[in-house]
């Protein structure tokens, strides 16, 4: 495939990892943000050929990991009602709630449906006019824009049978939380390259000064994870602090205008629980006043929802990057992807699935990874 | 008739009792399915059940050995790209007996129809049905047809079983794998499963991909004629072959090892996969078999697969190891290592 | 988290006022809308995430990055041998 396959190429990679060990004198400790570089970095085996003293710290950046308890609850609550047909990303399916997940929704009657792109949610809202359609608007900024097109199209159409549970979060805000801990070890970042796509790379300008904090904007291939690694080291070893980019055949300083356009007509500023960390300020989304009438929240008035965390679970420490996975006493054990305790378990990119499905609980030496 | 699950003795901390009703994902192939197995229906048949539980059984009657498997049917759309739910039915069976090294004969075939279901798509699933037993040269014997409310059934379900006579000397089974074989997968995969997606509801996109539903008896035929030496055979369908390769890692306590860069994936598939954020080990076969054999017999075994219409594209994919029993791990393009694990549920479409 | 893919826009047509394409993914075609890229044309490439297209995707820039990856260590390597070549 185009513009895909070429930044997978194996020889490549190698040349890179024998880079990166080259410019690596002293131990760092780098976060990738974005949740599709932590399934990457997994998924390609790259925390494991690169030099020990590299250190990856996984980030918050799973929208399913943080969709604050309380939201997945509401959204458990609207679609169990018999009225509504509930739309959402499968990566939604196994998050657990305080007491169950969408999946055991479905199992006992609910009407919920996957789709691909909130688009087919309106359009199911079209076909089902006796019915109340309700989407579940997660994400980072990458996905916002479509969910803000998807409220602007029922608003166009005049639908009075569509709604959208919103649970955007924010990714400068989280670096900002994270720099700010006083547990924070991370030395340097890999931007989320999509995220930047939409919004632009002049965010974290203000960031990489206020911190002091290489900041280098990364895509998903292996050839690109390796070169935001590359770069953030460079600069590491060099006592720099930039804004780089490194995946400039997607991103644009100024990001995609028309799309942030849309953006702050639908969704203005809030701030956001982030499950597992706790509130951070003005680093969500919701609608905005004109656009109240497509709040599922509002719509549904769920209230009484009384949220319960498994006391065992520690995905906030694992989403701040304070705790791996496999050092978790629950991981592997009661918590597996089968049985989930918290929502980095379920989403096929939170650290705890990636680590369990790809098989970390086993050490890398039991099956022979060359160094 | 006790109905109280006894929880002794089950590996899994928090087994089914956290689920007290079906989900989808018992159906999936993967471990949920595993545990309904193992954890409610075989405790219930107890001494009347057999240890070993799969689709094909061996048994042996009058001196012959025989396998004989049954397989329910529930896909959705009725109707997909390449094929239907009548010949996955016969197909479906006529490998599952295939696997076990035997030359299917016989099939019976069960529907539940629902109330309204159009007759012309009826007539066309049975006549698929009947041109898949043609195809396989096996004869549909017996059946029966029930018929449920509106609203109950999805328009049809079909329960197909059958037997088969397996040869002398052939013993083919998921707990023969032994360290050194070679593992060959008999063409591209994933191909039903994304023909499948591709016209689900939510999910619909343009894909030049058929299913790939198949009967593989004839195959299995001529690898049995080329060589007698054949570990094992499965037909990796739901839970794709990551899963088949994890079931029979478990049966036969060995480990394996595959080349992700080896496996044949049409480039369609794989754009699907991506698109989607699947992966097309875990995606759903009807017509490809894995087969694991010692070393000795590999190439030719392949060359003889190769020449046979459905195994034109037959591939060494991994081997196994003595290592990590247990366990599939891969080798990934970049050269690091992955663990391959038994999926949980279904594959989910993903947007992150 | 964000799942996006490279495609090729075959084509462009409007549906319901909004800008939508079919773009083709190794021969997978998908409807994609095209409301954020006004200016992206028949034949572009572009990523796609939850059927939006959210970027052009820059070839020039794609193929620098390649050159980029592969001049990697080149230079090194050729250190190293004339060092070899010039202590032997």
């Amino acid at each position: 495939m185009k513009y895909l396959d070429e930044y997978r190429d194996p020889e490549l990679a190698q040349r890179l990892f024998a880079e990166i060990r080259r410019i690596t004198t002293r131990p760092w400790a780098i976060m990738e943000v974005c949740g599709g570089q932590t399934h990457s970095i997994i998924r390609n085996g790259i925390d494991q050929l690169l030099p020990e003293e590299i250190e990856l710290i996984h980030g918050p950046g799973c929208p399913v990991c943080v969709t604050p308890l309380e939201i997945i609850d509401k959204a458990l609550a609207i679609a169990s009602r018999p009225e509504v047909i509930f739309c959402s990303f499968g990566d939604m399916l196994r998050v657990p709630g305080s007491a169950k997940d969408l999946f055991r929704v479905k199992s006992e009657g609910g009407d919920v449906r996957i789709v691909y792109s909130p688009l087919d949610a309106v359009r199911l809202a079209q076909q089902h006019p006796d019915r109340e359609v309700v989407f579940f608007g997660i994400g980072f900024e990458t996905t916002a824009p479509a969910n803000a097109m998807a409220v602007l199209q029922a608003h166009r159409l005049g639908l009075r049978n569509f709604s959208m549970l919103v649970s955007h979060v924010l990714v400068p805000p989280a670096i900002s939380a994270i720099m700010e801990s006083p547990t924070n070890r991370v030395q340097g970042f890999l931007a989320a390259g999509h995220v930047c796509s939409v919004m632009g790379t002049w965010q974290y300008q203000p960031l990489v000064e206020r911190y002091r904090v290489p900041i280098v904007v990364t895509g998903f291939e292996p050839l690109d994870v390796l070169e935001g690694i590359r770069r953030v080291i460079l600069q590491l070893e060099s006592g720099r602090a930039e804004l780089d980019n490194a995946y400039e055949r997607a991103v644009r300083p100024e990001g995609n205008v028309a799309a942030q356009k849309v953006l702050s007509e639908v969704f203005e500023v809030t701030d956001r629980a982030w499950r597992g960390i706790g509130v951070i300020p003005q680093s969500g989304w919701r609608l905005r006043d004109a656009y109240r009438a497509y709040d599922a929240e509002t719509r549904f008035a769920v209230s009484d929802i009384q949220t319960r965390e498994s006391p065992i679970c520690r995905s906030g420490e694992v989403l701040q990057g304070m705790l791996k996975p496999n050092q978790c006493a629950a991981f592997g054990k009661e918590c597996t992807p089968r049985t989930p305790l918290g929502a980095t378990m379920v989403s096929s990119e939170g650290a705890c699935a990636a680590y369990y499905h790809y098989g970390r609980f086993i050490k890398a030496e039991e099956v022979g990874v060359a160094r | 008739m006790s109905n109280g699950l006894n929880f002794e003795g089950w590996v899994c901390p928090l087994p089914l009792r956290d689920h007290p009703n079906i989900v989808m994902g018992h159906g999936g192939g993967g471990k949920l399915s595993a545990e309904l197995v193992e954890h409610l229906f075989l405790p219930a048949f107890a001494e009347a059940g057999a240890v070993d539980m799969g689709d094909a059984a061996s048994i042996t009657v009058g001196g012959m050995r025989l396998a004989y498997s049954t397989d329910s049917f529930v896909v959705r759309p009725l109707f997909f790209p390449g094929g239907n739910i009548g010949e996955l039915a016969v197909n479906g069976t006529v490998n599952d007996i295939a696997m076990r090294g035997a030359q299917p004969l016989f099939l019976s075939a069960g529907f539940i129809l629902e109330e309204g279901m159009s007759l012309d798509r009826l007539a066309a699933i049975a006549g698929s049905m009947g041109a898949a037993a043609r195809r396989a040269g096996v004869k549909l014997v017996a059946g029966d047809t029930k018929v449920v409310d509106r609203g109950h059934g999805d328009g049809v379900y079909i329960n197909t079983s059958g037997f088969g006579i397996i040869p002398e000397g052939v013993d083919i089974g998921p707990k023969r794998a032994q360290p050194g074989d070679v593992i060959i997968v008999s063409g591209t995969i994933g191909d039903h499963g994304i023909a499948i997606l591709s016209v689900r509801e939510g999910l619909e996109f343009g894909a030049p991909i058929q299913s790939d539903t198949a009967p593989l008896n004839g195959l299995v035929a001529d690898m049995l004629d080329e060589t007698r030496n054949i570990h094992v055979l499965r037909d990796p369908t739901r839970g794709g072959v990551a899963s088949a390769l994890n079931e029979i890692a478990r049966a036969s306590q060995v480990g394996m090892v595959i080349d992700e860069r080896k496996l044949p994936v049409q480039d369609a598939v794989r754009a699907a996969c991506e698109l989607l954020g699947m992966d097309p080990i875990y995606v759903a076969n009807e017509g490809k078999l894995i087969a694991i054999v010692p070393p000795s017999d590999a190439d030719r075994l392949l060359a003889r697969m190769r020449a046979h219409p459905q195994g034109r594209q037959a591939a060494i994919i991994g081997h196994v190891t003595a290592d990590h029993p247990g366990i599939v791990a891969a080798r990934t393009s970049i050269g690091g290592t992955r663990i391959v694990d038994m999926m949980v549920g279904e594959q989910l479409p993903r947007i992150c | 988290m964000c799942l996006g893919i490279p495609g090729q826009i075959k084509e462009i047509y409007e549906m319901n006022g909004i800008r939508m394409g079919k773009v083709d993914f190794s021969g997978i075609v998908k409807d994609v809308c095209l409301a954020y890229l006004p200016d992206i044309d028949v034949g572009d490439y572009t990523i796609v995430h939850v059927g939006f297209a959210i970027t052009r995707l820059d070839e020039q820039s794609a193929l620098e990055t390649l050159a980029l990856f592969r001049s990697i260590g080149l230079l090194d390597e050729e250190l190293r041998t004339d060092a070899e070549e010039e202590a032997a």
